[in-house]
């Protein structure tokens, strides 16, 4: 079963694609580009959409996805945590 | 087997300009909002026809006046639209609608309302609405070319699945639609933001580039000059945020998977204008659902493709939508909205080729007649950007 899939080995965070992961999961992330299944385990509940992160983060950090910069780290992040508005913000506007 | 191949055909209504639409629409369509009462008792009146009110078009001037125009021009000049029925409030701006449209060939007759009032204005245009009835339901589809298609993508209320699914989908349909020689727009230029390099990369040449980047820019300066925060909730909207989206340019790596991997951008287009040749148009637009599609209806456009990721459920008067869903909770909690469901795209049980197939499936027979979810459900948006106040 596919929990996660990102987009090239570069990327930073993954989709979750199942609904009502818990937290302790052990997710198959699936990298599209590769075809390539990587693993990490949850630390917190992540909705279905929602990304979990598969690496330390520190703040200031650049988050990666589709390869690209998409935001910056702006509260640290462990791996297998939840990512979005909370510790994440857009380097833009 | 290829779903499409050059000599793959459907069945369409050709117009007098030799446009190919597939839809047959009699339109009644206010200039402004004060003659939307008259235009929709019209269509109460006399069966077949379709009106399209909005609440613009006084006091507009300058840059946002042009644009007022072209939109309802371009909406009555669509091949979706056999004949149009134009309803002012007075003769100047009423006859500048009429002659824009009649430039296709197609019948139009306007109707003002000063100096006759709403009754016999009503009574006028209802007489006129019934001849053009029988003039387009008289009119029979014919077999034209696959390429004769116009095709325009904007997707909506985005989550996470809309990049790794539903858009990739498009991009995918779009690269086979473009070796065909088919006309294709997308746009969205706020929602661009953070992928800008990847889109200008794709540009034909220097010329294609330097437009494309003065609308972007454009664009940027617009919202630099109103912005009163980062735009949280507004782009990436509210929606979008409960989807797991985060960042204007994580959206923005999603939006531009409808392009594919290996169409080129060969044209940038100002709002609700035309394109004049084939191939891929970026068109400078409003990121909003109804606004953007509204405006690829007035450049010419004859279906749409939106992939949507919470659930977007938007539809548009002349234009068939498309909707595209990668999502499985949005597939099974508004399953009555999605007319390809990709799902299957995230867990590895279809793979893209098939994805693009199965939507260009759905084109053809939308092309040939058949309606989307949004048409059966009576979604009619029709919705005019605004560039300023009136004056």
């Amino acid at each position: 079963m596919i929990h996660a899939v990102l987009h090239e080995a570069k990327d930073t965070v993954a989709v979750v694609v199942v609904e009502g992961l818990t937290a302790g999961t052990e997710l198959n992330a699936w990298i599209m580009d590769e075809d390539r299944i990587v693993q990490v385990r949850a630390r917190q509940d992540i909705p279905i959409g929602h990304k979990v992160a598969l690496a330390d983060m520190a703040v200031g950090d650049t988050v990666y996805k589709y390869g690209e910069d998409i935001g910056k780290v702006v509260a640290p992040i462990q791996a297998g945590q939840h990512a979005h508005v909370h510790n994440i913000k857009t380097k833009r506007w | 087997m290829a779903i499409i191949t050059p000599s793959t055909t459907f069945h369409g209504y050709r117009r007098d300009n030799g446009r190919v639409g597939v839809r047959n629409h009699v339109i009644v369509l206010p200039v402004d909002d004060i003659s939307n009462a008259a235009a929709e008792a019209v269509a109460n009146n006399i069966k077949g026809t379709l009106a399209l009110p909005h609440p613009y078009g006084r006091l507009q001037f300058g840059e946002d006046l042009e644009l007022h125009f072209r939109t309802l021009i371009g909406t009555g000049c669509n091949p979706n639209v056999a004949a149009v029925i134009v309803v002012g409030i007075e003769e100047g701006w009423t006859k500048r609608v009429v002659d824009g449209i009649a430039a296709t060939g197609k019948p139009v007759a306007g109707f003002s309302i000063e100096l006759h009032g709403d009754h016999d204005t009503i009574m006028r245009a209802s007489k006129q609405a019934k001849e053009y009835v029988h003039y387009a339901t008289a009119l029979q589809r014919e077999e034209c070319p696959l390429s004769e298609l116009w095709v325009s993508t904007k997707c909506g209320e985005s989550d996470t699945t809309s990049g790794c699914g539903s858009n990739p989908t498009v991009g995918n349909a779009f690269d086979k639609l473009y070796a065909m020689g088919n006309t294709l727009v997308f746009g969205e230029t706020s929602e661009i933001t953070g992928g800008e390099h990847i889109v200008a990369k794709r540009c034909a040449n220097d010329a294609v580039r330097e437009r494309f980047m003065f609308m972007f820019n454009r664009y940027q300066d617009m919202i630099d000059r109103w912005k009163t925060s980062d735009l949280s909730e507004s782009q990436p909207t509210k929606g979008n945020i409960a989807g797991g989206l985060t960042t204007i340019e994580e959206k923005a790596m999603g939006n531009i998977q409808k392009i594919g991997k290996k169409c080129r951008v060969d044209g940038v287009l100002d709002k609700a204008e035309m394109p004049t040749g084939k191939g891929l148009w970026f068109m400078d637009s409003s990121s909003a659902a109804a606004e953007m599609v509204t405006l690829c209806a007035a450049s010419g456009f004859a279906v749409h493709f939106f992939p949507t990721g919470q659930g977007n459920v938007i539809g548009n008067p002349i234009l068939p939508v498309i909707k595209i869903c990668a999502n499985p909770r949005t597939v099974r909690t508004m399953s009555e909205h999605i007319d390809v469901d990709t799902s299957g795209l995230l867990q590895r049980e279809m793979d893209l080729d098939q994805a693009g197939d199965k939507l260009l499936e759905c084109m053809l027979a939308t092309a040939n007649g058949r309606w989307t979810a949004a048409e059966a459900l009576g979604h009619r948006e029709f919705v005019l950007t605004r560039l300023f106040e009136s004056a």
